[in-house]
């Protein structure tokens, strides 16, 4: 079996508002192996960037809290660390592209004291010229020219200014690098060039990658397995394969109907009707039977447990047979 | 011929910078037919939005004409233009900038209505603001909702009903569904194309999603840099694309599925060059594949490869390349 580097099991996340506790994760448990990378895919709201924020303990303070579950990092519980031990981890461990290169770089900073600082906090043993020439090497590896160092982010476009965050991701090797929406801002183009390098460094430093986003066609191209998240739950999870050849939450299926197909014209989309339910007042049972046309008695009462066939879990009552008569 | 609606007629939109001029509309010329859609695609920055604004009228354009149902409305002094814009409306992409966040739902709605003088009295425009807002599926209970009490495609709707009140024939959509979630996206797309059929709207539907484009459109236009590329009926512009930045944007769409991740790619190098000062010749010459001595220093226009499909590409025109 192949090693797990994280595991997280049932993660409960509270946002504590001036009038209402937004239940913004619920139990979330997922594994992710050694040098595979996991796709979490969800719609606005769905929680995933704060599954992330939980991952590296940046959720805001005083206001977000993880009330329940654990996070396992390589063996080591992330709940219990120190805040200096979460340090050390952060970056040199665990790394995080962020989604909007405009606003996660420093204006007033050139791109490679950027990158130099990452090296400085994390390896104290290099000397100047050491760091000088790593700052290089990271450039060249995601495609800056190194000549261009001294120059500050608003000289560079969108597409460049994440490779600046990608080189400052890399910066300290990092095992697990959580990507949110990292390609998100970009166009089309650049988003093919920028997938590439990501797909092609992963290979070369065997960095294991969550890659959140809202979109499957990232998903497909990049993934190895997926989870889909619905308020603040996985609904589904199982290989790439697995859940674009034969999706089976009613969720998965709506997602993958409502996006215009390119291969066969048909004359109407099929949307999910409803909305993503306010994380504030959840519906009691499943979270997504209000907008199911699968719905089942059971299904307004009971929240379901994950039906596994083979690796693929599926959160959802349609697949027990015998429950809907209890 | 009488079917066209609008006709664009060597448009230009040149901005002045400290460093020189930005070519953001360059030598357009095209035409829509009436109950119809035009899909114009491109990336941020090639002057798709531009081209909207100025059919508009909302900037002025710096040369060329605008023809709509025959009549040229580049000269109409602005005062009078405002008539026009009944007849022509625009879809905004974020729904959540768009819209006034201090007027409820009716407001909103009513707005167009009281400046266009379109109900004769309050009941009369209570009834409007409602059967608009049926029309787009808001549920009249909504009608003293604040934006901000809604989701984006709710708030997406408010738009689309404020372009419908004034019965209009012809609307721009700009990145109408890009600020939205895919389940939602669905529903909006659903509803423009629903309306189209009832009031035999013309669209331009600008947007840099392809599917998006290809779902929704009779004829695609190709943007790049101020000019257009290349331009065809929607199915053609997928099973048989000419121009090296069509092809190279339609293999950088990724499939939801895991079987599209064998496809070769076609990965463009470097990024979009600048619209400032452009010179003559093909613009797309610095990232292409393909670019000879022969695209850079003569500048070139679409021709017609037969079937009205447009390019372009020197080198396609030519002859010289050929795709399987």
């Amino acid at each position: 079996m192949s090693e797990i580097l994280l595991e997280i099991k049932d993660l409960e996340v509270q946002y504590l508002t001036m009038d209402a506790t937004i239940r913004a994760v619920n139990g979330l448990s997922l594994i992710l192996n050694r040098g595979e990378t996991l796709g979490v895919v969800g719609e606005t709201g769905a929680g995933k960037t704060t599954l992330a924020l939980s991952i590296m303990q940046l959720l805001p303070k005083k206001i977000g809290r993880i009330v329940g579950g654990c996070i396992e990092f390589a063996g080591q519980s992330l709940l219990n660390a120190s805040a200096k031990a979460m340090r050390s981890v952060r970056g040199d461990e665990i790394a995080m592209i962020f989604q909007d290169p405009m606003t996660s770089l420093n204006p007033v900073m050139t791109i490679g004291d950027q990158i130099a600082e990452m090296i400085e906090l994390h390896s104290t043993d290099k000397n100047k010229k050491e760091i000088s020439v790593k700052v290089d090497e990271l450039l060249e590896v995601v495609g800056i020219p190194a000549t261009r160092k001294a120059e500050y982010p608003h000289q560079f476009s969108g597409g460049m200014r994440q490779r600046v965050v990608i080189a400052i991701a890399l910066a300290c090797n990092p095992t697990l690098l959580i990507a949110d929406e990292p390609t998100t801002a970009l166009d089309v183009t650049i988003q093919a060039q920028v997938l590439e390098m990501m797909e092609d460094l992963k290979t070369r430093l065997n960095t294991s990658m969550l890659l959140i986003t809202h979109d499957l066609g990232v998903v497909a191209a990049m993934c190895d397995s997926v989870a889909v998240m619905y308020a603040g739950r996985i609904i589904e999870y199982g290989t790439v394969e697995q859940i674009f050849d034969s999706p089976r939450h009613p969720y998965t299926i709506g997602l993958l109907n409502a996006i215009p197909n390119l291969e066969n014209k048909s004359h109407r989309l099929i949307p999910i009707e409803g909305l993503m339910p306010n994380p504030a007042l959840l519906p009691i049972g499943c979270s997504f039977h209000p907008r199911c046309k699968k719905c089942m008695e059971i299904c307004r009462r009971q929240n379901p447990i994950n039906f596994d066939d083979a690796g693929h879990r599926v959160a959802c009552h349609l697949y027990f047979s015998n429950t809907e008569d209890t | 011929m009488e079917n066209i609606i609008l006709e664009l007629r060597n448009l230009k939109k040149y901005f002045p910078t400290p460093h020189g001029v930005l070519h953001a509309v360059d030598d357009i010329s095209l035409s829509i037919n009436r109950g119809q859609t035009l899909g114009l695609v491109g990336e941020s920055g090639c002057g798709k939005s531009t081209i909207g604004r100025t059919i508009l009228r909302l900037i002025e354009p710096t040369s060329g004409e605008i023809y709509f149902e025959g009549q040229n409305i580049t000269d109409i002094p602005k005062s009078q233009f405002k008539s026009m814009r009944k007849h022509m409306q625009f879809i905004f992409q974020d729904p959540y900038s768009s819209i006034n966040p201090r007027l409820t739902v009716s407001q909103s709605i009513a707005e167009p209505l009281i400046v266009n003088k379109l109900a004769s009295s309050k009941s009369e425009l209570n009834e409007l603001v409602l059967h608009y807002m049926e029309m787009v599926g808001l549920d009249s209970r909504l009608a003293s909702a604040y934006p901000h009490e809604l989701d984006g495609g709710r708030r997406q709707r408010i738009g689309i009903a404020r372009a419908l009140s004034v019965e209009p024939k012809f609307i721009i959509c700009d990145e109408p569904v890009s600020a939205l979630d895919v389940s939602i996206q669905a529903q909006i797309l659903n509803l423009v194309q629903d309306l189209q059929e009832q009031l035999n709207l013309t669209y331009i539907f600008v947007t840099h999603n392809l599917s998006v484009v290809k779902h929704i459109s009779n004829e695609i236009a190709v943007m790049y840099l101020g000019q257009l590329v290349e331009k065809c009926q929607a199915e053609e512009l997928f099973e048989r694309p000419m121009h090296p930045y069509t092809r190279a944007l339609l293999s950088a769409i990724l499939l939801p599925s895991p079987k599209s991740r064998n496809k070769k790619r076609e990965i463009l190098r470097g990024e979009i060059t600048s619209p400032i000062n452009p010179t003559p010749g093909c613009r797309f010459a610095k990232r292409c594949n393909y670019a000879t001595a022969a695209c850079v220093g003569e500048s070139y226009e679409l021709r017609d490869m037969g079937g009205d499909h447009m390019t372009s590409c020197i080198r396609v025109i030519s002859g010289e390349l050929k795709w399987d």
